[in-house]
């Protein structure tokens, strides 16, 4: 059993998602950082997938009810353990009664903390991960609150205390970020100009940026073409017929602050989106703080097939390292 | 008198009012202590109070109402009794 002493600013349990549900509305959520969360769990011993803690921006401070093998991966935080600071990427072994705080982010936005045996709540169809929005998966359906005592399942038996994750393995977060988009679904819908200075400039995350979508400030405002609102469509020019949204898309609800959608979006509605987010950049964008810069650059759907394969290729990687 | 530095750990908007209309939560000059309210952040659509964290008076704000911060940065003075 872990106690949480203090919840954080939004810690939540996450596994790598709850996929086959987003066609009924409910949406994969899992960690937004699936690269973090995956080292975090091999370090312990875990399956990839076990589910694990999500700390977001502000660590929480957390005591162990039995002893247990613990490791975070993500997220640069200052974390001491009993007053003695422990390093990230690294499988430590916690005393039974010591107290882990994590404090804030240097650079990334959010740690994954993984216990060997994993955060043992209900699975909820098919998955651990919290949907705070619905209510659904995690422990109770929401974010943690002190008081709170997560139960902690059966250890493999497969962690080594001091087992750590080779720096080529490590990622690389901070500073301004590249965000590769593949143009479409109504990409079309822009105007030249606006097509053009959507990649030209640079982005600026605002403070809104969560689980939901990640919103950015600072560029020009994107004119759409004209055109008669088709029937079932809102009026202003960024309105389509409600379409499905997939993860990562982006829309710019009247053309001023695009969003791209993550791990907990709805699942449709009537924006136009004007690209998306390919999937090996989604754990990047879960990593970006507010008021951090990124640019959009267009690719194709080769390059993003192209980029997803070599992104597996580095879970398989570090899977095989650590003999999962 | 040891000047000390109020430091966020969260990133977001920096508010010294509560609402748009409140007047500010302190002036520098004035008299606080440990959990005096100073400001606000804002991220994640949500409100986080930043509390002074010593006794002594406010020296001066060296962010701005609704300038964007960063973890880890100093957002006002306090010479501490």
């Amino acid at each position: 059993m872990i106690k949480v002493l203090k919840p954080g600013l939004a810690t939540s349990v996450q596994d790598l998602g709850r996929e086959g549900y987003y066609h009924l509305g409910i949406p994969p959520s899992g960690a937004l950082d699936q690269y973090a969360l995956t080292a975090a769990n091999l370090l312990v011993g875990n399956a990839p997938g076990a589910a694990a803690l999500e700390c977001t921006l502000l660590g929480p401070e957390l005591q162990f009810g039995e002893d247990a093998l613990v490791a975070f991966s993500g997220a640069y935080m200052g974390a001491l353990l009993d007053d003695v600071q422990v390093p990230p990427d690294t499988a430590l072994q916690v005393r039974a009664g010591q107290v882990l705080r994590l404090s804030y982010p240097k650079v990334g936005a959010r740690l994954y903390l993984a216990v060997a045996g994993g955060i043992d709540v209900p699975v909820v169809l098919g998955s651990r991960s919290t949907y705070a929005l619905g209510g659904l998966g995690g422990f109770n359906g929401r974010r943690l609150v002190a008081g709170d005592e997560l139960p902690v399942g059966t250890p493999s038996g497969k962690g080594k205390v001091g087992a750590s994750l080779p720096m080529a393995l490590r990622q690389s977060l901070g500073g301004e970020v590249e965000l590769r988009v593949v143009p479409g679904l109504y990409y079309e819908r822009l105007q030249p100009s606006a097509a053009a200075s959507f990649f030209a400039e640079p982005w600026t995350v605002g403070s809104e940026a969560d689980r939901i979508g990640y919103r950015f400030k600072g560029g020009s405002a994107l004119s759409f073409q004209p055109r008669e609102q088709p029937f079932g469509a809102g009026s202003d020019p960024s309105n389509i017929v409600d379409s499905c949204y997939p993860i990562g898309s982006i829309q710019v609800p009247a053309g001023l602050e695009p969003i791209i959608l993550h791990r907990d979006a709805v699942s449709g509605g009537g924006y136009a989106m004007i690209g998306t987010v390919i999937s090996a950049d989604l754990d990047l964008v879960g990593q970006m703080q507010p008021n951090q810069k990124a640019r959009f650059r267009e690719v194709s759907l080769d390059d993003a097939l192209a980029a997803r394969q070599q992104y597996k290729k580095k879970l398989k990687r570090m899977a095989e390292l650590f003999g999962a | 008198m040891a000047e000390q530095s109020v430091v966020t750990p969260l990133p977001g908007t920096f508010y010294r009012k509560a609402t748009p209309e409140s007047p500010c939560f302190v002036e520098p000059g004035a008299s606080v202590g440990p959990d005096t309210v100073i400001g606000l952040i804002e991220v994640m659509k949500q409100f986080s109070e930043l509390t002074a964290g010593v006794s002594g008076v406010l020296g001066a704000f060296l962010v701005e109402d609704g300038d964007p911060v960063e973890p880890g940065q100093v957002i006002a003075t306090i010479n501490a009794e």
